[in-house]
């Protein structure tokens, strides 16, 4: 079994049967031993700004998430041209009539200039749309960078050289350079010039891409821990006692190793938001009428002088949201691992 | 040192030699037809044929690669649309004009955002950093640590539009964005790219800020300095002389890394502010789907990355005397 370690990485989840025993026993005696877990779980409630900034995040995955029921109760859809149907809610210059973009008691954030579509149900889309591609993203390169950073990290040798230079070098490339100038080549395997591409066609080039340039920063820093972890007295124990190299793996250093991961995870999420809509606005990522945070944005920032607020709703919410990702990151570093100073 | 940079240049030299290669590969052995791509979103059936001539698309890739790599060194002519002279990256054929003649054209913009805002986010970073860092736990440590989180969890795309309406459309503060040859009109060019400056530094500001922080309060808790300290220095002195000198090598490591990611072009600034730079050089070659553009411009911006980590790492020795080049 895994005694309590020293190491810097605190194990989260500790797999060994004895301590989900004792998780498993109720006790309320004051001086039962806790599981690591749930040592930072108690560490974390106490922790206010924590708290608070995961209750945001959850809310904004549940917007994504109940986004359909929402817009339904709502009654209106992100692609109807409500502005260019109804006459009236748009002025000649195509800029809504009402003051501030068009806020009124039907439309509770307005409707955008030139088409006038409904701005309340097109930002829930677009942070459903937003989260599920960057969602599957940070898994993706968390998948990819874990497996091949213990992999390196555990095999050594050969392998190990390998994998590193490999990393060296995709860490050398100017990245969102890349991301922009693949894209037209990927788009071209699966489309004939000249025709419209289709959105999921998009949407898995976009994944692809920042996957496959996104993976190695992960396995790096993976691979250094697993360095440290190879050579400690528990996995000598496991070897000896004829432990396969799965076992190994699984079952003592991937529990010693979801400190970091977890880390990681919750700092590369937002990241690949504000990434994802970065390359939406400058024109490479997602496409009008995909309701898309950058989207939003990119086409908010070509009317911002004349209808700031609605430049203000996509911009403010990614905000909030990318402010409080990273206070749930730093509180769950704190939490996972108390001896980290900041 | 001597032995070092050679070392280091033969290393970045193989580096850009395996990446223009990768992406030679992917640009030119992975589309169905890369010369109807190079040729843009109007082409004539002629016009692809000269180009299909030029690109040498019947020769195996390695020597497309190879004749690409030899035009570096000593030029090369496109038959029907020109020469191209010795340091020649290739040849635009949607443009009509050889890669790095549009490369140099553009790079003065970019040049000047990069070097600019670096100054701004620098003395802005480092500066609120060192104050946090003595008033560590104070208010002013708080308010500090938290603006540069809040500052970081910023876009360039949200806050750009908002100063620009702010602060020159509705209050003429300050002046439309644009660029004007440092040479030509010193004060324009400052004018005009003081809106980008600032914005670009705010967001670059927050990472320095709290880097310096954590940089100098952990440098400050060193025994060298607890040492200088029971020596009888003043504290001014230890601070500047001892603890500050320890703490800069890890930013000047992260400095060298950004200004090469800068120089390579801040495509969403650019975009955000329409500036003429690399970023939206690459951008527009995206749609114009010019791939001897974009391979041009991305060797040219992986060199500015590999480059200035050489000079970060020679800065480096010389701000901690305990690094050794070997």
């Amino acid at each position: 079994m895994t005694p309590p370690t020293p190491s810097t990485a605190a194990p989260l989840e500790v797999t060994d049967e004895s301590t989900e025993k004792q998780t498993a026993s109720p006790s309320s005696k004051g001086n039962e031993s806790r599981s690591p877990g749930q040592l930072a779980w108690r560490r974390f409630k106490r922790d206010r700004t924590g708290v608070a900034s995961a209750i945001i995040v959850i809310l904004f995955f549940v917007i994504g998430l109940a986004a359909p029921l929402i817009a339904k109760l709502y009654g209106k859809d992100p692609y109807t041209t409500y502005g260019l149907n109804t006459p009236g809610l748009l002025g000649d210059n195509g800029f809504p009539a009402k003051p501030n973009g068009g806020i009124d008691s039907e439309f509770w954030f307005g409707i955008d200039p030139q088409l006038g579509r409904d701005v309340f149900s097109f930002l829930l889309y677009a942070i459903r749309n937003s989260l599920l591609i960057s969602t599957a993203i940070t898994l993706l390169v968390m998948i990819f960078g874990v497996v091949i950073g213990i992999t390196a990290g555990y095999i050594g040798g050969k392998t190990d050289w390998f994998l590193g230079r490999v990393i060296d070098i995709l860490l050398a490339f100017p990245q969102q350079l890349f991301f922009v100038a693949f894209t037209p080549v990927i788009l071209s395997l699966f489309v004939p010039a000249n025709e419209d591409t289709p959105t999921w066609i998009v949407v898995v080039s976009l994944i692809t891409l920042l996957v496959v340039f996104g993976w190695a920063s992960i396995a790096r820093l993976l691979r250094g821990q697993v360095l440290a972890l190879r050579e400690r007295e528990f996995i000598e124990a496991a070897k000896v006692t004829g432990a396969s190299p799965a076992r190994i793996i699984f079952k003592e250093l991937l529990p010693n190793l979801w400190t970091p991961i977890l880390i990681q995870g919750t700092l590369l999420l937002p990241a690949m938001v504000t990434t994802e809509a970065g390359l939406a606005f400058i024109g490479v990522g997602m496409q009008d009428p995909t309701p898309d945070w950058g989207v939003m944005l990119g086409y908010a920032a070509g009317f911002y002088q004349n209808d700031i607020t609605f430049l203000l709703f996509p911009g403010i919410t990614m905000v909030i949201f990318v402010l409080a990702f990273n206070l749930l990151g730093d509180s769950l570093r704190d939490a996972l691992d108390p001896k980290t100073k900041r | 040192m001597l032995r070092f940079l050679v070392r280091r240049f033969i290393g970045a030299a193989i580096t850009l030699l395996i990446i223009s290669a990768i992406t030679f590969m992917l640009f030119y052995a992975v589309p169905r037809d890369p010369a109807r791509i190079a040729c843009g979103k109007v082409c004539t059936p002629e016009t692809l044929e000269v180009i299909r001539h030029n690109m040498g698309i019947s020769d195996p890739l390695p020597v497309q690669y190879w004749h690409w790599l030899e035009a570096i060194f000593v030029g090369r002519d496109y038959s029907g649309f020109g020469h191209c002279d010795a340091p020649c990256l290739g040849y635009s054929f949607v443009n009509r004009e050889p890669v790095l003649a549009t490369v140099w054209d553009r790079f003065p913009t970019t040049a000047s955002l990069a070097i600019g805002s670096s100054v701004v986010f620098l003395i802005f970073g480092i500066g609120t950093g060192m104050l946090a860092a003595v008033k560590q736990g104070k208010a002013l440590d708080k308010i500090a640590s938290s603006g540069s989180l809040i500052a970081s969890s910023m876009q360039i795309y949200f806050v750009g539009p908002v100063a620009l309406y702010f602060l020159v459309y509705q209050t003429h503060l300050l002046d439309q964005p644009s660029y004007t040859p440092f040479s030509e009109n010193p004060g324009a060019w400052f004018n005009g790219l003081l809106v980008p400056w600032l914005v670009l530094a705010l967001i670059w500001t927050a990472n320095y800020t709290r880097m310096t922080r954590s940089q100098l309060v952990e440098s400050l808790t060193e025994d060298y300095v607890r040492t200088a300290r029971a020596k009888g220095l003043s504290r001014r002195n230890v601070f500047f002389r001892f603890a500050w000198r320890g703490a800069m090598g890890p930013i000047v490591t992260i400095f060298g890394l950004d200004m090469g990611v800068l120089l390579g072009g801040a495509m969403i600034t650019e975009k955000t502010f329409s500036l003429q730079g690399l970023g939206m050089l690459s951008v527009k070659s995206v749609f114009s789907n010019d791939l001897p553009m974009l391979l041009g411009v991305m060797v040219i911006t992986a060199a500015f990355v590999v480059f200035s980590n050489i000079i970060v790492d020679a800065c480096y020795a010389l701000i901690d005397p305990r690094i050794r080049l070997a």
